[in-house]
């Protein structure tokens, strides 16, 4: 187990590394999941077949096949993802702005295929809500944009957070897949560089490695029971 | 009680109908309600009773025929019909208080979001409405930690706290327990009293005795009978309402 102490520095990198990747992944997905749920919802049909299309691609689509796309298929376009050099974003973020573009590429997959979840997640919140309040809303003379507003959308936020944290927890987990895609130096990466090229047995490795996806998806969990909780009493 | 309509009807629905599908849920209606009018609708279950009620703010579209409220035609969509709905006060079978706001709350939303009145003016008149219906001190809780009959009570107040011209209740005590029934008819029956113009649909033969200006007996979508309460409580001219009169009174 001497590898824990002794390689701390590569499993602590390869924390910081992934922790980056999901924090990104979780603001891209959510943004692009409340586009979609907005368009799946709407009141205008080709819209709404957009979003559905959408979701259907992506939720339908193994991780690793997007991630081929990802990795394979945009620069065979001849695109970079240079979009994603954001300027202040990528010195905090270091690995946006590297000419290796693989990062920006596992971080485009993990996106797009969190989305369609995420808009899911937002989806089943918005039918949570009983029809009468929004019917209560409207008879008190709301307009669409108040009921949604004031009324609707309030209450289901609540109903979403609890699946939307479990689409985040495993958005985690499969940001795993990265290290595979030439994302060097993740904490899934981490075991292959040890064990492969450094020689270390594998099992105290994996333990290792568990113990970092396990940091950041316990509190992950544990805030949600108390968000679940705190609802309970509410209600 | 005496007639006490003045000018012209408030309501006025005529030769009204509405499909869902095959089924013909409203079959030819026509209705005028006078200011100042309590109507109660009774009749079997799914003779089309609520869904008359609910076409009245347009919470259901009619496929034909027309419907006027103050002497104007309901508006299709958008804020013509935001704001007729605001003047007509709603209270449903359950409740349909905001879940996510305290009683106070959902008493002002509308006088707030849509009159564009001060928040404090509106919490005032708020709390004298809930003081009207007799729920003052529950005016910081959420609609969960209520009793129906307190629950509907504050929907009452919050349909009144719009000012309405009229008021409709689509059964609006088919849900609470039996004991609770009472303190929501005492609210209604001083609504009543006060003049308010009223479109009751309920199963309370009570209500409809002692409060009604006009019972409207409906059955399968037809306006059967439309007579004062004692008249049709005494008899009823109808084969229909005979049998409906026989079944709920002898229990």
């Amino acid at each position: 187990m001497n590898v824990l102490i002794d390689k701390f520095d590569v499993f602590a990198g390869g924390f910081w590394l992934t922790l980056q990747i999901c924090i990104l992944a979780a603001i891209g997905a959510l943004v692009l999941g409340a586009i979609v749920a907005v368009l799946r919802i709407s009141p205008v049909p080709p819209l709404r077949a957009l979003g559905t299309g959408y979701v259907n691609v992506f939720r339908n689509m193994p991780l690793t096949v997007v991630m081929f796309f990802a990795a394979f298929g945009l620069p065979a376009l001849g695109s970079n993802a240079d979009f994603l050099r954001i300027p202040v974003l990528d010195s905090l973020f270091t690995r946006l702005g590297t000419d290796l573009p693989y990062f920006r590429f596992a971080l485009i997959a993990l996106v797009l295929y969190t989305a369609a979840f995420v808009c899911e997640a937002l989806r089943s919140g918005v039918n949570a809500v009983p029809a009468g309040q929004a019917e209560a809303a409207r008879s008190l003379g709301l307009t669409f944009g108040q009921n949604l507003r004031y009324v609707v959308l309030p209450q289901s936020w609540k109903a979403s957070i609890v699946p939307l944290g479990s689409v985040i927890i495993a958005m985690i987990k499969n940001s795993a897949l990265a290290g595979f895609f030439g994302v060097a130096g993740d904490l899934s990466a981490t075991a292959d560089q040890l064990t492969g090229a450094e020689g270390y047995a594998f099992v105290p490795v994996a333990i290792g490695i568990s113990i970092g996806y396990l940091i950041m998806t316990v509190p992950l969990g544990a805030l949600l029971d108390r968000i679940e909780k705190r609802q309970a009493v509410a209600r | 009680m005496d007639d006490v309509t003045t000018g012209e009807p408030l309501i006025v629905l005529d030769a009204v109908n509405k499909w869902f599908g095959p089924l013909h849920v409203l079959d030819d209606v026509s209705l005028s309600v006078g200011r100042g009018e309590v109507v109660v609708v009774i009749g079997p279950s799914g003779s089309g009773k609520s869904t008359l009620c609910r076409t009245i703010n347009r919470l259901e579209p009619i496929n034909s025929g027309t419907i006027t409220f103050d002497g104007q035609p309901l508006p299709a969509e958008g804020k013509p019909l935001a704001k007729l709905r605001s003047e007509v006060g709603m209270v449903f079978q359950s409740f349909n208080l905001f879940a996510h706001k305290t009683i106070l709350e959902n008493v002002t939303l509308g006088p707030i979001k849509v009159r564009k009145e001060k928040p404090t003016a509106a919490r005032e008149r708020g709390l004298a409405l809930l003081d009207r219906v007799g729920i003052a001190n529950q005016a910081d809780k959420f609609p969960a930690q209520l009793s129906g009959g307190q629950q509907q009570r504050a929907a009452i107040a919050r349909a009144l706290a719009m000012q309405p011209k009229a008021m409709l209740f689509d059964e609006p005590t088919s849900a609470l327990d039996p004991e609770m029934v009472g303190e929501v008819l005492d609210v209604m029956t001083s609504l009543a009293s006060d003049g308010m113009t009223m479109v009751v649909v309920t199963h309370e033969m009570g209500f409809a005795r002692h409060a009604a200006n006009r019972v409207i007996f409906m059955a399968d979508g037809q306006l059967v009978e439309d007579a004062p309460p004692a008249e049709f409580f005494a008899n009823p001219r109808s084969e229909r309402a005979r049998d409906f009169l026989s079944k709920i009174l002898t229990h």
